[in-house]
């Protein structure tokens, strides 16, 4: 992989040239996110997002496996084991808030890369596996999340996990035995806690797997960059280290601040209330809602309100759901168009912002009552999201006729490039 | 064949939903959802302004004092506070031997340690508040079928809890003339209250406030409905979220470390960058 004009790793310490000599990892350290890795000189701050989500990915461990010290996944304690964290232990109120919300951060910073993706065609060839472990890690996350929300064992996590485990009860024939199965009983209880506080703790260990083979599929072909011109020289590229490390730490610091602020002075802002009352069975609050970072999909899922074909409304609104997701997967071959960043493609871009809008619009009402006219909007919006995936973006990049590229980055960004007409790529 | 596979399962969708559109839509047209009186007379909370408001807010200890007495005097006859210890009492400016009087004024449940059955015994500060029921047939046998929510963290529990607790006990009224006339048919039941701050506008609970001077204070202050409504919400949002303080005492540091950092993050990444300035910089 890489560029032949990469650094090349020389240990300076004896002790490094050792251990480089038996097991080359201060090496594989350095070629990955050192000095040893040529990265394009024009990113922008939407390549931050990546490292970002790392980050978020610690985090989240860090702050979860220490809550898993003080927390009981039994359903007559679980609710009062977290309560007892914020109160009694000691900083377990930072700890709990921090890990709340560092859930809703880390959907954000995943949230904003994937949209990087989306506009800089980043999943097109030959970053086509990156994409696909994204996928992967997003869908992943999806599950850890949802697995996460039911733990405190208040009134939406017992209602959440009730209506999603439901919806594999849509499925012909093997749904409702496989609902069972899943939640280990035919209601959520003292067995479904328990397994999903056993996944919940290993799933983030497999999205640490998962991000190790996204960030080695990275390497191969390196980073994209917004003109979406892949890299012809030396001058197109500098080491990651020292640039993009201060530049990430930068970006660190801005999403730490903006991150503090909501865990010290808003931490339930993006709660909800019902959270704070302990499960009850036999007492269903007035709107079951997930969290917001749900809130599009749910919002795909309630819009099937009506029987279609041979397909009953609530088995066409849960494969609208995934589906809605797991079109992510074809992007790569559903956009053919040969230029990577929307910044070339003009038809695009229009639609790209539509999009965003859209997603916006569904958000809005998914976390909203289901009832008019939220639902009649969402039917709407719903209408253009597949639209987008599937049928807009194969024909606009058929037809559309793209603005002309840069020769290279380092055109780009100084306005002309002599040596890369002179030298072509190795 | 990926595009044409696509296009064909986009437009399924799509038909799909759009159908579901047009049902509804028909449907709506047909029959408009009917106006419900909680729709139409359920009421936001009112204003209530707290020493603990914004993000420099800090409690005030005497009105916690009085927001206590009144679930102590009051609310404890039918709402547990299951999650607060007499210790915690300590935070509300009580003196140790003070917490100890509090908790021993409570009978909580104890075993006899000579026969090994279970009594009543004073409690200690390690103890936790009682409850007021034995469980929740008692506590429904008692309050006309409902069981009188625990309270220690009815602040968080609602949307803009501590004003909702406020309107809620300051909210009790006559059903207005025109939402009988509106909505016959949603006369409150016998047994129940009306309150139009309560989501579905009748409740189980008699208004609990409803005499000046139902607690007397020991500070001088004035013990009207509407100052015991008061006290007791900024109590019960105590009671919520006891680190408040702590929370935004730690919360101030924090940032301006990050701030500070991330200056020095900022211009050492303009240094590095220097030599690498585009056409743009
Ligand atoms: C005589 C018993 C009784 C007393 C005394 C009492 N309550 Fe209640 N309370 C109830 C009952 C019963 C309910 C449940 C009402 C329902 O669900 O219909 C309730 C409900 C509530 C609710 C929840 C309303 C909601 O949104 O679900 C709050 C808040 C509340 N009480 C606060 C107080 C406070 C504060 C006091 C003391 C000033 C108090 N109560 C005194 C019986 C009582
Ligand atoms: C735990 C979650 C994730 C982590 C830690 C992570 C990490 C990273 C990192 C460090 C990079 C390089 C820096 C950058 O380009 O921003 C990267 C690139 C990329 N990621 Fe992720 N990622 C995660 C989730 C996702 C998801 C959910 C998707 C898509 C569905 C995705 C798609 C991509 C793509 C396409 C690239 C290459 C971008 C380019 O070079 O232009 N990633 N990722």
């Amino acid at each position: 992989m890489s560029f032949p004009w990469a650094n090349e790793y020389t240990p300076s310490h004896p002790v490094m040239k050792w251990v480089d000599e038996k097991l080359p990892l201060p090496r594989f350290v350095y070629n990955a996110v050192g000095a040893g890795y040529p990265v394009p000189r024009n990113l922008n701050y939407f390549w931050n997002f990546g490292v970002l989500a790392g980050f978020c990915l610690v985090l989240q461990i860090v702050t979860g496996v220490i809550l898993a010290m003080h927390y009981a996944p039994n359903a007559l304690v679980a609710f009062d084991s977290t309560e007892h964290i914020m109160r009694d232990v000691n900083w377990g109120w930072m700890l709990r808030y921090a890990h709340a919300n560092g859930a809703s951060a880390f959907f954000v910073v995943v949230y904003l890369h994937i949209f990087r993706g989306f506009f800089f065609g980043s999943y097109k060839a030959p970053r086509e596996m990156i994409w696909l472990l994204g996928v992967v890690i997003f869908l992943l996350m999806m599950a850890t999340a949802f697995m996460g929300y039911v733990l405190p064992w208040g009134q939406m996590s017992f209602w959440g996990a009730k209506v999603i485990t439901g919806l594999f009860g849509a499925i012909p024939v093997i749904g409702e035995p496989l609902q069972i199965w899943l939640l280990g009983g035919y209601a959520p209880d003292n067995a479904s806690l328990n397994r999903f506080f056993s996944l919940h703790f290993l799933l983030p260990f497999v999205i640490a797997a998962v991000v190790i083979l996204h960030i080695w599929a990275l390497h191969i072909p390196g980073s994209s960059n917004p003109t979406g011109v892949e890299v012809k020289t030396e001058s197109d590229t500098v080491p990651f280290h020292p640039y993009y490390t201060a530049k990430d730490g930068f970006g660190l610091g801005v999403f730490l601040i903006l991150y503090c602020a909501m865990l010290f002075f808003l931490p339930n802002a993006l709660g909800h209330p019902d959270n704070y009352i302990p499960a009850n069975p036999m007492s269903t609050p007035a709107h079951i809602v997930p969290e917001w970072y749900f809130w599009p999909f749910y919002a795909i899922l309630r819009a099937f309100t009506a029987d279609f074909l041979f397909f009953p409304a609530k088995l066409m609104g849960v494969l609208a759901m995934f589906s809605a997701i797991l079109v992510w997967f074809f992007l790569p071959w559903l956009d053919n168009s040969p230029v990577r960043s929307g910044h070339f493609r003009p038809l695009f871009r229009k639609f790209f912002y539509v999009l965003m809008l859209d997603v916006l619009v569904l958000g809005y009402c998914g976390g909203a009552p289901a009832a008019e006219p939220y639902v009649m909007i969402s039917q709407i919006a719903t209408a253009y999201y597949f639209l987008h995936f599937l049928v807009i973006l194969p024909i606009v990049s058929s037809i559309e006729k793209p603005e002309p590229l840069p020769y290279s980055i380092t055109e780009a960004v100084l306005g002309s490039d002599d040596k890369a007409a002179l030298k072509p790529a190795s | 064949m990926t595009r044409l596979i696509g296009i064909l399962v986009g437009l399924f969708f799509t038909v799909a939903v759009l159908w579901a559109f047009v049902t509804g839509a028909a449907n709506y047209i047909a029959e408009p959802p009917a106006a419900t009186a909680e729709h139409e007379f359920h009421r936001h909370p009112k204003e209530l302004h707290l020493s603990s408001d914004g993000p420099f807010g800090t409690f005030d200890k005497q009105q916690l004092q009085r927001g206590f007495q009144v679930y102590k005097e009051v609310c404890s006859a039918c709402h547990s506070l299951n999650h607060v210890a007499f210790r915690d009492l300590a935070a509300l400016g009580y003196s140790e031997p003070e917490v100890k009087a509090i908790a021993a004024g409570f009978q909580v449940p104890g075993v006899d340690p000579n026969t090994g059955e279970e009594t009543l015994r004073p409690g200690t500060p390690t103890d936790y508040f009682p409850k007021p029921y034995p469980n929740d047939i008692a506590a429904r046998a008692a309050n006309n079928n409902a069981v009188p929510p625990d309270l220690s963290l009815m602040a968080k529990a609602r949307h803009n809890g501590p004003a909702y607790i406020y309107s809620l006990l300051t909210g009790f009224q006559d059903q207005p003339a025109e939402l009988l006339k509106e909505f016959p048919e949603a006369k409150t039941p016998t047994g129940l209250h009306y309150n139009p701050y309560f989501a579905n506008l009748n409740l189980a609970m008699a208004p609990p406030l409803t005499t000046t001077d139902q607690v007397s204070y020991g500070d001088g202050t004035k013990a009207t409905v509407d100052q015991m409504a008061q006290d007791v919400s900024a109590f019960l949002l105590w009671t919520a979220e006891p680190k408040l303080e702590k929370r935004r005492q730690t919360g101030w540091p924090v940032l301006g470390f990050l701030l500070f950092a991330t200056v020095l993050a900022y211009l050492a990444k303009q240094q590095v960058w220097a030599d690498k300035k585009g056409k743009k910089g």
